[in-house]
């Protein structure tokens, strides 16, 4: 036996590191009740031992390399951003002053809403608390599209918690270690989202494909479901909350496998292969955050404020109409001023004179004798006829 | 037979290739830190496998089926943690390519540049089959492998291999 195995000891330990995995393997892949076999991680109690130790070797060094990449990006980019700072500044002063009053005037409609649902039983997740997280790392696989976050349970963020982007949802957790988080995209193909499409309001489960591009499967064909519609977050699976931005419908194809269900390919919100910082969202409550109710207050300080100063602007461009020399007549009453004559609320407008006049100019046509009145046969006023009161253009 | 046996483990004693220990250590480690980060920034167009090139330059050097096979199912076993799938299935398809590419270190001459390459991109290939039976028919879960991204793939690591195996070569020790 011992000579057995060492003359072949090569297969033998190839046969037993081999029949290890395998057995490894079936402890991990459990049988379902549909029939079909599936891997799911461990609950929430941790994860596995190889995968820490796999994280705790490879991280440290992608957290150096991706400073070292920040610290280029930020010297370079810096410099060239600080050459157009001030137009940006102005210009981003410029939107967030107009956001403001479209914030203080939505808000009523938002406490309207909350009102209602509170009515209906209904209560609407907002995203309470955020954590800002950057993107270090990746499996290394095309099958697995996952990737590492530098910020864990440490930093407050949990599985299954919802990991957007400024653009739209990127992903959920999956399993999440000391300083870092690990990070299954919504293009990967065991990957799950409930989704709506905004216009046709049909809903879905968004998954990726083979290619990485995210689709909508298990919804029966439908002939209003046009590339462009935009796709939202349904807020059923209790991961994302409702209506957040996922993508647009790039194009829609017959299911290989079901002839009356289509695919829905999804052209992502966000830059899923590019992404450098992200939000967790950690939590989400029936209310506003303390940072969104003080924007709301300033905003409605700030709307009164501003709706005062363009009132103030209104008066004065007022007073100054009224002073303009010949815009008022000061011979004529009040009421009768051109500028506030508005009796005759479309004004003909006269065709600009012909180049190279011909015969269809208006006014040089030559009038026939035959069409002109003898004298003395004049019609004398009268009632008007029937064809006289006929509008131009209208059949008698 | 006994002949060409003895001849085998002459050439393979004679030959074995040996390295600094930093270099046996490091340059996995390099390899599995570049196979999780670069992908950040080639996105879709990451068709490489470093750990793969790595364990097939050092079995082919090593020339040893047992090495080959512990070196093949460490990595993979590493790369498969990275992941969110099931740990093994890469360590299975790359436990055997490290021993096979130890079995024809020993029987064919790898000492030339080319032969290094095309075994390099046969046994890419190699392993995306393993992977995918793996995944498909032994575990029976539902995965869709484009053909052609293997393809790409394979093609990647011989191009590193192009550069890498060279770069390694100059870290040997030499007698």
């Amino acid at each position: 036996m011992e000579s057995f195995i060492i003359r072949y000891r090569n297969p033998v330990v190839l046969l037993a590191v081999l029949l290890a995995q395998v057995i490894g393997l079936a402890v991990q892949v459990r049988h379902t009740d549909a029939g079909g076999n599936t891997y799911d991680a461990p609950d929430g109690a941790g994860v596995r031992l190889i995968r820490l130790w796999a994280n705790t070797v490879v991280t440290p060094p992608e957290r150096v390399i991706h400073w070292v990449k920040l610290g280029v990006e930020s010297v370079w980019f810096d410099y060239m951003d600080l050459r157009h700072v001030r137009e940006q500044n102005r210009d981003l002063q410029q939107t967030i002053d107009r956001l403001r009053l479209e914030q203080a005037a939505l808000l009523e409609d938002a406490r309207q809403g909350e009102r209602l649902q509170a009515l209906a039983a209904f209560q609407q997740k907002y995203i309470y608390k955020t954590v800002a997280a950057q993107a270090i790392g990746a499996s290394g696989s095309e099958q697995s599209r996952v990737f590492y976050l530098d910020k864990g349970s440490a930093d407050g963020l949990g599985r299954d918690m919802a990991v957007i982007a400024a653009e739209g949802i990127v992903g959920k957790i999956r399993e999440v270690f000391p300083h870092s988080a690990q990070v299954l995209e919504i293009n990967d193909q065991t990957s799950g989202a409930g989704v709506i499409l905004e216009t046709t309001r049909i809903r879905g489960i968004l998954r990726g494909n083979a290619s990485g591009q995210p689709q909508i499967v298990g919804i029966l064909a439908d002939n209003r479901i046009q590339p462009g519609e935009k796709v939202l977050t349904a807020g059923g699976d209790m991961i994302f909350p409702r209506g957040l931005p996922v993508g647009v419908v790039e194009k829609v194809l017959r299911d290989p496998e079901r002839d009356s269900f289509i695919d829905v390919i999804v052209k992502p919100a966000a830059h899923l292969d590019r992404l450098d910082e992200v939000l967790v969202i950690t939590d989400i409550e029936p209310r506003f955050s303390p940072q969104e109710q003080q924007d709301l207050a300033t905003s409605e300080a700030l709307k009164g404020a501003e709706a005062a100063v363009i009132s103030d602007q209104k008066k004065a461009s007022q007073i100054m109409a009224e002073r303009l020399p010949g815009l008022t007549d000061p011979s004529l009453p009040p009421d009768q001023q051109p500028l506030l004559d508005n009796s005759n609320p479309n004004p003909v407008a006269h065709p600009p004179q012909a180049v190279h006049p011909d015969r269809f100019t208006p006014g040089a046509a030559e009038v026939p004798a035959s069409a002109t009145p003898a004298p003395g046969t004049e019609k004398k006023p009268g009632p008007p006829t029937e064809t006289r009161q006929a509008e131009p253009g209208r059949n008698p | 037979m006994t002949i060409f046996a003895m001849g085998a483990d002459l050439r393979r004693d004679l030959e074995v290739r040996r390295y600094p220990l930093l270099v046996y250590g490091l340059a996995p480690l390099t390899a599995l830190v570049l196979q999780a980060w670069l992908p950040r920034l080639l996105g879709r167009y990451a068709w490489f496998d470093f750990p793969l090139v790595v364990t097939v330059y050092f079995v082919l050097g090593r020339r040893s089926p047992i090495q080959g096979t512990l070196m093949g199912a460490g990595m993979g076993l590493f790369e498969d943690a990275l992941t969110h799938h099931a740990i093994g299935i890469n360590g299975i398809a790359i436990t055997l390519v490290g021993f096979l590419a130890a079995s024809l270190g020993v029987r064919i001459n790898v000492e030339q540049f080319s032969i290094r390459m095309m075994l390099c991109f046969l046994l890419s290939l190699f392993s995306g089959v393993v992977y995918l039976f793996v995944y498909q028919y032994l575990l029976g879960l539902e995965l869709e492998l484009p053909w052609f991204t293997e393809l790409f793939k394979a093609g990647g690591n011989a191009l590193i291999a192009f550069v890498l195996f060279p770069a390694l070569d100059r870290l040997r020790i030499r007698d």
